[in-house]
């Protein structure tokens, strides 16, 4: 069994982020990671090759599709236990938006050929949540989204999935896309032993020629959707601070709520 | 003049809040449609309120296809109105179950997709949408310029405001595809509710985090006695001490509420994220250098386990 992992090479959000000139992410000013919410997709595809349930001989290979930098996210990837990464690397693909991104990825899935495609539950940055539905969509394969629970025999695939007011299970039939919320269990650090071996891992890089992939058909020019503007929001403002002291505290928080008519 | 497509979603027995606020602003661009997934019955008891916010037409498809997988289904259903109809735009509410409609209807009729709008209103070149990004520091407004407009909005983009039609229900024949029923839904258990406003929806929200040590009933007794719903930073969650479906933050809710309460949270930025927009924001922490006073306009520095139950009594002894 094959098991394709998407991963997103994504700024740090703990850094300062923001926009480039053409409206785009700005991937100069922050350091950039794999998406952790992607981290959990790798665990998860991890433990299905660890636990044996969908056989013994499942392979693991990730796959990004971003600039020079996205190597990062392969090789973090490589380092945790994937037995394999894919690089797509175009320079046509700046400002790709979603729809463009999923029809790449979908080329990337045809030509790979994988039982199984893991993905995060959003990237940390777009933070749409859209890439695994549009990506099944363009495959004809089913998307059983947002899993909190994995599991697989290798024929069919059956996650749990933790809504508002039900929690419900669901399940398809390989080949499918599978996306996993942060619900489903930390994700491991690479080891030693793992970074050593990524060294010698097998990564290949593939451009939008060796996919089939039209350059015309991505990147910015070919976005369904135009940003006009951005703009960052104005800072709030930290207003008010007491210590509390014999209730003072609680009694600062209560004039408040009074004067905002909370009460 | 232009049809909207608003994708109507129930909550209980009548419609989800969220759907009202879609009619509302879908009416900014052209007269609303409602499509609904209901029985008949349900469909003539539920079109009064959507003909109430605008909708000038009520469309309803129904049948054990629509419960029994994923999304599939549905986005048949949409994508034939959308073929028929040629709207204006789509508006979705940006919850799970939305924004994958949305984005396997996007690829489906090749359409552009905006998620998680703040704002919708009528541009030069059709809906002009604004929405936060980057854990809420950054605004961005966009258009469609390709295809259908199809756009998830987040709950509380608008305040629904009434402007009375009355729409006839119409049935939705749909052809669901083989293909739409790859994700069946093969169990469903319903959890209990609270009994306390919607997390989303509350105008008081009082969250607790790691600083609880566990016990949430202080945090619970301070959101009951100001009528409002609990909250949970991801740490509390992950240690078991509330469900998940309370959490505030990016891989949770977004709160906007009028007053949102953080104790023993130190105020990540991936928590920022799903509260900042509150109009205003209180924290009771013991550090005062805890990161979540850089945006609260009120800090407490002090044991939120003294000065919650403190302000739950007081607030309880003057509503009397
Ligand atoms: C991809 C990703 C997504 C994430 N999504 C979310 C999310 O959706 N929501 C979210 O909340 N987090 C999220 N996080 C986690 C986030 O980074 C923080 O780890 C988390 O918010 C910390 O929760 P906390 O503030 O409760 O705990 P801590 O950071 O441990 O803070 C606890 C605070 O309580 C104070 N305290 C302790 N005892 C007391 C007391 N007796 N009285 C008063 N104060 C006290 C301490 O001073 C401290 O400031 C995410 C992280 C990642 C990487
Ligand atoms: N450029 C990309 N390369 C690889 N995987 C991606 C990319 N963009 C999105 N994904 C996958 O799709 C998921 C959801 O992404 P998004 O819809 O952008 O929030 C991510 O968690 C990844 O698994």
């Amino acid at each position: 069994m094959k098991i394709a992992v998407l991963v997103k090479y994504v700024p740090d959000a703990t850094g300062d982020r923001g926009f480039a000139d053409d409206a785009t992410v700005d991937r100069e000013g922050t350091d950039g990671l794999l998406s952790e919410l992607d981290e959990y997709a790798l665990e998860q595809a991890l433990r299905i090759a660890e636990d044996g349930d969908a056989g013994d001989d499942v392979e693991v290979v990730a796959v990004t599709v971003g600039p020079d930098d996205a190597a990062d996210a392969i090789k973090r990837a490589l380092q945790m236990g994937a037995h394999s990464g894919v690089h797509v690397l175009d320079d046509a693909l700046h400002g790709s938006d979603a729809p463009a991104t999923s029809a790449v990825l979908a080329a990337a899935v045809r030509k790979l050929e994988p039982d199984l495609v893991m993905c995060g539950m959003a990237s940390t940055d777009g933070s749409m949540g859209v890439v695994p539905a549009m990506l099944a969509e363009r495959l004809g394969w089913p998307a059983a989204t947002f899993g909190a629970t994995v599991a697989t025999d290798g024929s069919t695939v059956t996650i749990r999935r933790d809504g508002d007011v039900a929690s419900q299970t669901v399940e398809a039939a390989l080949p499918a896309v599978v996306s996993v919320t942060d619900q489903s269990g930390e994700a491991r650090y690479p080891s030693m032993k793992g970074i050593l071996a990524a060294k010698k891992k097998p990564v290949e890089t593939w451009d939008l020629a060796d996919l089939g992939v039209e350059p015309a058909t991505v990147g910015a020019g070919a976005a369904w959707t135009a940003v006009r503007q951005t703009a960052p929001r104005p800072p709030r403002e930290a207003g008010r601070q007491v210590t509390d002291e014999d209730g003072s505290g609680a009694s600062a928080l209560v004039e408040f709520l009074s004067a905002g008519k909370y009460v | 003049m232009a049809q909207v497509v608003v994708l109507v979603e129930q909550a209980g027995d009548g419609v989800a809040k969220p759907s009202l606020e879609l009619l509302t602003l879908a009416r900014r661009l052209g007269e609303p449609v409602a499509v609904l997934f209901a029985d008949p019955d349900r469909a003539a008891a539920l079109a009064p309120t959507l003909g109430e916010y605008g909708a000038t037409a009520v469309l309803s498809a129904s049948g054990p296809d629509f419960e029994d997988y994923l999304v599939g289904p549905k986005v048949d259903a949409l994508a034939q109105v959308v073929a028929h109809r040629q709207p204006a735009a789509v508006l979705v509410s940006s919850g799970l179950e939305g924004k994958e409609i949305a984005a396997r209807l996007a690829v489906r009729t090749e359409s552009g997709l905006i998620t998680d709008a703040v704002d919708v209103r009528a541009g030069e070149d059709g809906p002009e949408t604004t929405q936060s990004v980057f854990a809420g520091n950054w605004s961005v407004t966009a258009t469609v310029t390709h295809g259908t407009p199809i756009i998830t909005v987040k709950p509380n983009a608008v305040a629904p405001e009434p402007a009375p039609a009355s729409p006839q229900v119409e049935p939705l024949e749909v052809t669901v595809a083989d293909t739409s029923k790859g994700a069946r839904i093969t169990a469903t258990e319903p959890k209990r509710s609270s009994g306390r406003p919607e997390l989303t929806e509350a105008a008081v929200v009082v969250s607790g985090g790691r600083g609880t040590g566990g016990d949430f009933s202080e945090v619970e007794a301070l959101a009951d006695a100001l009528g409002g719903a609990v909250g949970a930073s991801r740490a509390a969650v992950d240690s078991g001490w509330y469900p998940h479906s309370y959490q505030v933050g990016q891989t949770g809710k977004t709160v906007s509420p009028q007053l949102y309460v953080a104790a023993g949270i130190s105020g990540a930025i991936q928590h920022r994220a799903g509260m900042q927009t509150s109009k205003a924001i209180v924290a009771v922490n013991k550090d005062p250098e805890a990161p979540i006073f850089a945006l609260a306009d009120l800090g407490v520095v002090g044991d939120l386990h003294t000065v919650l139950p403190a302000v739950a009594d007081e607030v309880a002894k003057r509503k009397g």
